[in-house]
């Protein structure tokens, strides 16, 4: 059985240097890479492009990379939640590519499975579609344009999980799956940080969402915050 | 004049029995508090649910079950969970029946614009861009005029648009309007509207439908 255990998480981000492009799981502070994300800030790599749905909060999640000035780059589909970034945006200060969320997501799946393009139809006749290749298909009963977009690659790709074994296999739980299984299969080296790392053989095969071959490094992350960014309840 | 609950109350007696709805953030959320007695009907939240419950009991809240708005949410019996790829899979190949997000601005060709303001805010487009240029069925919620009474409904855009020819219907503040090769077409009026107060208050080309009547709220 191949083992893909490191030791601890500086072992798990070992092999990322200053501009590296890397993918980071989570939607909005669900399913984010703490550990790693901690590690990362501790490390000091900067000028990093991150392909990430989201930028995290002011002080918690990407925004705390983002706070330190260590990212260069971010391509995300929506940052509404960070003031900080969308000051640092506005400024100049940061490169941003805001593109949908199903572009973002389907262009780490084409990634992971393989395809160097996609086409969707999201962002046609608006200013993201600007340099990009448009072409017609008749297609699920209709003719419409397409947009041309690129997988994306990554040095790395940083994803979170709720349990994994040692051979890498990994199961989410809930939400914070998201973008996390795409990532996994797009990333060319892959870090996976996860609540509870078990024996092969504790997992049952039929539940594993990413299969462990994806999957380069595996450590079992310590102190989940799990912020939660807006509380919201129905009275009793 | 309708307040948000209004705007969502009009908007819930369009969903149908069977349908699986996109409610994006904002007045559309509230539209699941006003869903027809009797009907059944699947949330789709585009960051991986079908079957969204309501907001949890306090001290129920999962920090791994949120909504597109990053809400605390729960899972209704024979809820589903998937990744973000098979999330706006499903929106694309149009599985979902029915969207409804709100818009700053709305064109008489049914162009919507909802994700930036240039210099001012530029949140991002989230799933929009995806969810416009996909469904069958969208419906817009939003206010008819701005703060400053200026309109919101216009011949052109001004602002970024999220997508081009794609809004169907529109409920307002003041109306429930229809995009036509015509333009806009008004249906309804909110209760105490004028027919005189929404043309006045929408800049693109208007009719008025031979059968136009008072909201039924």
């Amino acid at each position: 059985m191949i083992n893909k255990v490191v030791a601890n998480v500086e072992a798990a981000i070992e092999g990322i240097n200053d501009g590296m492009t890397l993918m980071l799981g989570g939607f909005g502070l669900c399913g984010i890479p703490e550990n790693c994300i901690a590690a990362l800030v501790k490390k000091g790599v900067k000028n990093l492009t991150c392909i990430s749905n989201n930028a995290g909060v002011d002080d918690f999640g990407l925004g705390l990379l983002l706070q330190n000035k260590q990212i260069k780059k971010m391509i995300s589909s929506y940052v509404g939640e960070n003031a900080e970034f969308e000051r640092q945006m506005l400024s100049g200060e940061l490169e941003v590519d805001l593109i949908p969320q199903g572009t973002l997501a389907t262009r780490c799946m084409a990634a992971g499975y393989g395809m160097p393009v996609i086409f969707t139809p999201a962002g046609v006749g608006t200013e993201i579609a600007e340099g990009k290749e448009v072409r017609r298909f008749k297609f699920n009963g209709e003719e419409k344009d397409y947009l041309m977009e690129h997988a994306f690659e990554s040095d790395f790709a940083i994803v979170k999980a709720w349990k994994g074994d040692t051979q890498g296999n990994l199961i989410y739980r809930h939400t914070a799956r998201n973008f996390n299984p795409m990532m996994a299969m797009a990333g060319r080296i892959t870090i996976a940080e996860v609540e509870e790392l078990v024996q092969p053989g504790e997992l049952d095969p039929d539940q594993i969402h990413t299969p462990g071959i994806y999957v380069h490094r595996i450590f079992q992350g310590e102190k989940y915050e799990k912020r939660i960014e807006q509380r919201t309840v129905t009275k009793k | 004049m309708l307040d948000k609950n209004g705007i969502a109350k009009r908007i819930a007696r369009e969903v149908k029995d069977g349908m699986y709805v996109n409610l994006g953030i904002g007045i559309p959320t509230l539209v699941a508090n006003f869903l027809p007695e009797g009907i059944n009907v699947e949330l789709q939240s585009e960051n991986g649910i079908l079957g969204m419950g309501p907001f949890p009991f306090e001290g129920t809240e999962d920090a791994d079950l949120i909504n597109a708005g990053k809400q605390t949410v729960t899972l209704l019996p024979g809820a589903s969970i998937f990744d973000s790829a098979m999330s706006f899979g499903m929106i694309r190949s149009q599985k979902v029946h029915l969207t409804i997000l709100g818009a700053m601005e709305v064109s008489e060709d049914g162009d919507i614009a909802n994700w930036k303001i240039p210099g001012k805010m530029v949140k991002g487009m989230g799933g929009a861009m995806d969810l416009v240029a996909s469904a069958k069925n969208i419906i817009v919620a939003m206010q008819h005029v701005n703060k400053a009474g200026e309109s919101k409904l216009l011949s052109k855009c001004s602002l970024p648009l999220t997508g081009v020819k794609c809004v169907k219907k529109i409920v307002t503040e003041l109306a429930v309007l229809e995009i036509t090769p015509n333009g806009f077409l008004l249906l309804e009026t909110a209760p105490g509207v004028t027919v005189e107060q929404v043309q006045n208050a929408t800049a693109g080309k208007l009719t008025i439908s031979e059968h136009v009547q008072e909201m039924v709220i």
